[in-house]
């Protein structure tokens, strides 16, 4: 019989090994989804999460066996991707997103939701311009705009996983908005 | 009804049951054509494409994850390598300085070595921190062991953390000035932490520090930062 979240936590908080692990195959992929999101860097992406799953072990005591496995595993890696964007700010070694590693595979998987050259070519433009635009938002615009849009969490979840209050959530969300909605305007002005 | 605010396009997209702002967007044309408008960004955005990772990355993740979990587990004898260690480093910073007060060019460091050099010696520094800041999250005051071993640690990483600090700050590396100068701060509360005593530091003692740990995310910087200097140096 599989264990359901809750049930590895609870396992793996008693000292079983073999439950962590299954939460930790559970979790990778969602949770370096995130972690990209909120990094726009592989590397930073795969460090996050291991540090986000190492955190999450030594916490394994504080998880509300009531609350979403998943949803407390995203709050340790949106607070951890704050600290790190926090420190790259400070070091101003922030790299967008198109790198070596990531650059040609993501125009592959954005050009080929539709492969007319018309739209090959916003996508085009969209790979170079979106990361710039989230490179240019604060660290608490992009961590509430990453798990507001991509992850789908509510006003109230934001918050609470940044550990702000709803309407500074709501602000940094709609300011972040404002600014990729000016960035990308070529975009999406010519799909309108 | 007035016409809707920007907020208002933003909510109405997220949220599909917030029945007063779409009852307005389906009765008034004007509104109705702004909110497409930011419904066509906010769709751009959802383009985000994410690096594929492989079917056994959670494995991966696992095999890299499960030696760094704190649990009861034989310790590794750090002996050897602890001792080479400290050595090892001042030599590197030995090095470097020699190479940084040295101007004649012909027997000098050039830049590139010399940043090099100073990027290892930071890096293998730093990853000697993380270990003791790694031992000492974890420790409880009744390992009494674990405690003096990693104070004796931080004692020695004092003074290599403070040379680098200087090196750091001559030659304007402010990042890792920062950092360095952090670091050195919770290292000092370690090595000063009271000695002979039973239990070896006191539960409140212990407490502070992780607390300075947790708050700062030092730890965190630190691994970041070893590994982003390790990489810079190799690519010099």
């Amino acid at each position: 019989m599989e264990w359901s979240d809750r049930e590895a936590a609870a396992e793996a908080c008693k000292g079983n090994q073999y439950a962590f692990r299954i939460l930790v195959e559970r979790h990778s992929h969602a949770l370096f989804r995130l972690a990209f999101r909120m990094t726009g860097n592989e590397q930073d992406a795969e460090d996050l999460v291991q540090d986000t799953f190492i955190r999450a072990y030594r916490q394994l005591d504080r998880f509300d066996a009531r609350a979403s496995f998943s949803t407390w595993l995203y709050r340790i890696c949106a607070n951890r991707a704050l600290d790190l964007l926090r420190t790259r700010k400070v070091r101003k070694e922030y790299q967008p997103a198109q790198n070596d590693e990531g650059g040609p595979g993501w125009l592959e998987t954005v050009a080929a939701h539709d492969p007319s050259p018309e739209r090959l070519a916003h996508s085009r433009q969209l790979a170079d311009l979106l990361p710039a635009a989230l490179e240019n938002l604060t660290e608490l615009e992009r961590a509430a705009f990453v798990l507001r849009h991509y992850e789908g969490f509510d006003i109230h979840q934001v918050s609470e996983a940044l550990g702000v209050k709803a309407s500074a959530a709501k602000q940094s969300i709609f300011r972040a908005v404002q600014k990729l909605r000016r960035a990308l305007r070529p975009v999406w002005e010519a799909r309108a | 009804m007035a016409h809707l605010r920007e907020e208002d396009f933003v909510e109405a997209y997220y949220d599909p049951e917030l029945e007063a702002l779409h009852k307005h967007l389906a009765g008034c044309a004007e509104c109705r054509d702004r909110f497409e408008q930011w419904r066509h960004a906010l769709d751009a955005c959802s383009e985000y494409a994410i690096p594929e990772r492989s079917a056994s990355y959670g494995a991966e993740v696992w095999a890299q994850v499960a030696p760094r979990l704190p649990i009861a587990k034989p310790r590794r004898s750090w002996l050897q390598w602890w001792m080479l260690g400290p050595v090892f480093a001042s030599l590197l910073i030995l090095a470097f300085l020699a190479g940084r007060f040295t101007r004649e060019p012909e027997t000098g460091f050039s830049t590139k070595t010399r940043d090099r050099v100073l990027l290892m010696a930071i890096s293998d520094h730093l990853e000697r921190s993380q270990i003791v800041l790694t031992e000492l999250s974890h420790a409880t005051p009744d390992d009494s062991a674990a405690v003096s071993r990693e104070r004796d640690r931080a004692r020695e990483l004092v003074d290599e953390n403070r040379l680098l600090r200087l090196s750091a700050r001559r030659l304007g590396d402010t990042a890792n000035a920062v950092l360095l100068d952090d670091l050195g701060r919770v290292l000092l509360d370690i090595a000063n932490a009271p000695a002979n005593t039973t239990p070896a530091v006191s539960e409140e003692t212990l407490r502070t520090i992780q607390d300075r740990l947790e708050d700062n995310g030092l730890l965190f910087k630190v691994r970041i930062t070893a590994m982003d200097a390790r990489r810079k140096g190799q690519r010099l």
